[in-house]
């Protein structure tokens, strides 16, 4: 409009002065490539008077798009998490189905088929002759399409759960920490989780049949996919999933009530499990 | 007697015994007694319950990378005024501080909640510019953040700490600084700090020339600060 090429213009471009929710648009949303001397550039264009005006305008609209943009994104940053994991489980699962299907078919139209994803990815490049081939190099191409946006899909998780939930995140990865949100229904509801209950999130049937008399409680739900669970031997693996989901259940506290990020809840955790594992070490040298 | 800055708030009584200057401090930072210790202050607004002397708040350098800089006597090359950019600005601590003595200063920070408590630091200084955004991606701020910078303060806990002051170099002026501290803990738990820290500088020599390097112990536990000029 003002014939400036887009990716060199500043925030106030075209922009009345009195608009704040226009301003705060144009900041929340504008980009360009390289900073430039906004502050001269907006008295030149006459937006400004001077430099003082020009900050003035500048605190008054930040301030504005940045209260707008942080009350939009807590409203729904963990509800869109919890879309996002069940639709990249959804995915993976039906990719693989697909691609188990288009293998087993591909595999009775060409030689060396493998199976899988990499598989399909591999029958989607040949150029079908017949058919029937036609049908299972397209069924192929659909599986890793799945694959595909299930990869994207997570690369969002990962992208978007440092935001939402910093804390949580950092100890437990973006996914693991998307996986409990959404299991408890937003990090709100995680935040007020027992620590008990946050341990067996995601083992609900084994809960429910030790609750009804015959199996033992369980030791850990998803949490089991932390490596401090994972890799910690049988015997203290009750152990370290008590702690995990003690520090877990901390830290979505910390992101829900303040969301700084605080070290300590991660060092005390670390610490905590190098002790539960020294344990194993001590065994093995009473063993010599 | 009370630490209760509400209390001491109306008692400037040493007012002029307790100040001393210091050549790398910026003017407006002083080493003041507050509250019965010697402390770094700045004059604003009250941010988080900190003792407080008059006008003259507290600067607590257990709780700020760049208040352990200025405690450590490294020369940050800031001065009184300088139009900053400060990135990681968090929940508004530091920032608050440095929007005290600094001129224009533009605060970058990408979890919501946190921002949420730096807009109440922002509110009441004008000269303060908070701003919701991925200091990873400058291009979605350079529409905003002014060019030919004094200083780039930096205090971001993401992966790829020094990628994020190499891709922030474009607002600096050739002889602005950059003012950074790097956590061990937020590249790679495992390794060893100073093996981290040295990738991390390796990195920061593709577009600053380094000035100054110093761990913040003891006021902040494996973390390196930095001082930088754009090559």
């Amino acid at each position: 409009m003002s014939g400036q090429r887009p990716e060199h213009t500043g925030w106030f471009t075209d922009l009345d002065p009195d608009d704040l929710d226009g301003a705060a648009t144009a900041i929340t949303e504008g980009r360009s490539d390289q900073p430039r001397k906004w502050p001269e550039q907006a008295v030149q264009a006459g937006f400004a008077t001077d430099e003082a005006d020009y900050y003035d305008a500048v605190h008054e609209a930040t301030v504005h798009a940045t209260r707008e943009a942080v009350r939009a994104r807590e409203a729904s940053d963990d509800q869109q998490l919890q879309h996002a994991i069940k639709a990249m489980d959804d995915c993976e699962r039906t990719a693989n189905e697909l691609a188990e299907r288009a293998a087993e078919w591909a595999g009775s139209l060409f030689a060396d088929v493998d199976a899988g994803i990499e598989g399909a990815r591999e029958v989607a490049t040949r150029e079908p002759e017949t058919e029937a081939e036609g049908r299972a190099v397209s069924l192929a191409d659909r599986a890793v399409d799945l694959a595909d946006e299930a990869a994207a899909i997570r690369g969002f998780i990962e992208r978007t759960a440092p935001s939402v939930a910093p804390n949580l995140a950092a100890m437990a990865g973006p996914v693991l920490a998307t996986r409990l949100i959404a299991l408890a229904g937003g990090l709100e509801s995680l935040a007020k989780k027992p620590s008990g209950t946050v341990q067996v999130l995601g083992a609900e049937d084994a809960l429910f049949a030790h609750l009804e008399g015959h199996a033992p409680s369980p030791k850990h739900g998803i949490i089991f996919t932390h490596e401090y669970v994972r890799e910690t031997r049988l015997e203290d693996r009750g152990s370290a999933a008590r702690a995990v989901a003690g520090k877990l259940t901390i830290a979505a506290r910390i992101d829900h009530y303040s969301g700084d990020l605080r070290e300590e809840v991660h060092e005390d955790l670390h610490d905590r499990i190098a002790t539960i594992r020294a344990r194993a070490d001590a065994d093995e040298e009473d063993d010599r | 007697m009370s630490d209760d800055p509400s209390v001491s708030d109306d008692a400037p009584t040493n007012d002029d015994t307790s100040t001393s200057t210091d050549p790398v401090l910026p003017a407006g930072v002083e080493r003041r007694t507050i509250a019965g210790t010697e402390t770094l202050a700045t004059r604003g607004e009250p941010v988080y319950g900190e003792p407080t002397d008059g006008d003259w708040r507290a600067w607590n350098a257990s709780r700020s990378k760049l208040g352990a800089m200025f405690e450590l006597g490294m020369e940050t090359g800031l001065a009184g005024g300088d139009r900053v950019l400060y990135l990681g600005a968090a929940a508004g601590t530091t920032v608050s501080h440095v929007a005290d003595f600094a001129g224009p200063t533009y605060a970058v920070e990408f979890a919501p909640r946190p921002t949420r408590d730096l807009l109440a630091v922002a509110e009441p200084r004008d000269r303060l510019f908070p701003l919701l955004k991925d200091a990873r991606s400058p291009e979605t701020y350079a529409h905003v953040v002014e060019s030919d910078l004094d200083a780039i303060v930096q205090d971001v806990a993401t992966r790829g700490q020094a990628d994020v002051a190499v891709r922030n170099a474009r607002f600096l002026a050739d002889d602005g600084r950059l003012v950074a501290a790097i956590k061990a803990r937020s590249e790679d738990v495992t390794a060893d700090p100073e093996a981290v820290f040295d990738r991390a500088v390796d990195r920061l020599d593709d577009a600053y020339e380094v000035l100054e390097r110093r761990r913040l112990e003891p006021y902040h536990d494996d973390h390196l600060a930095v001082v930088a000029t754009p090559r």
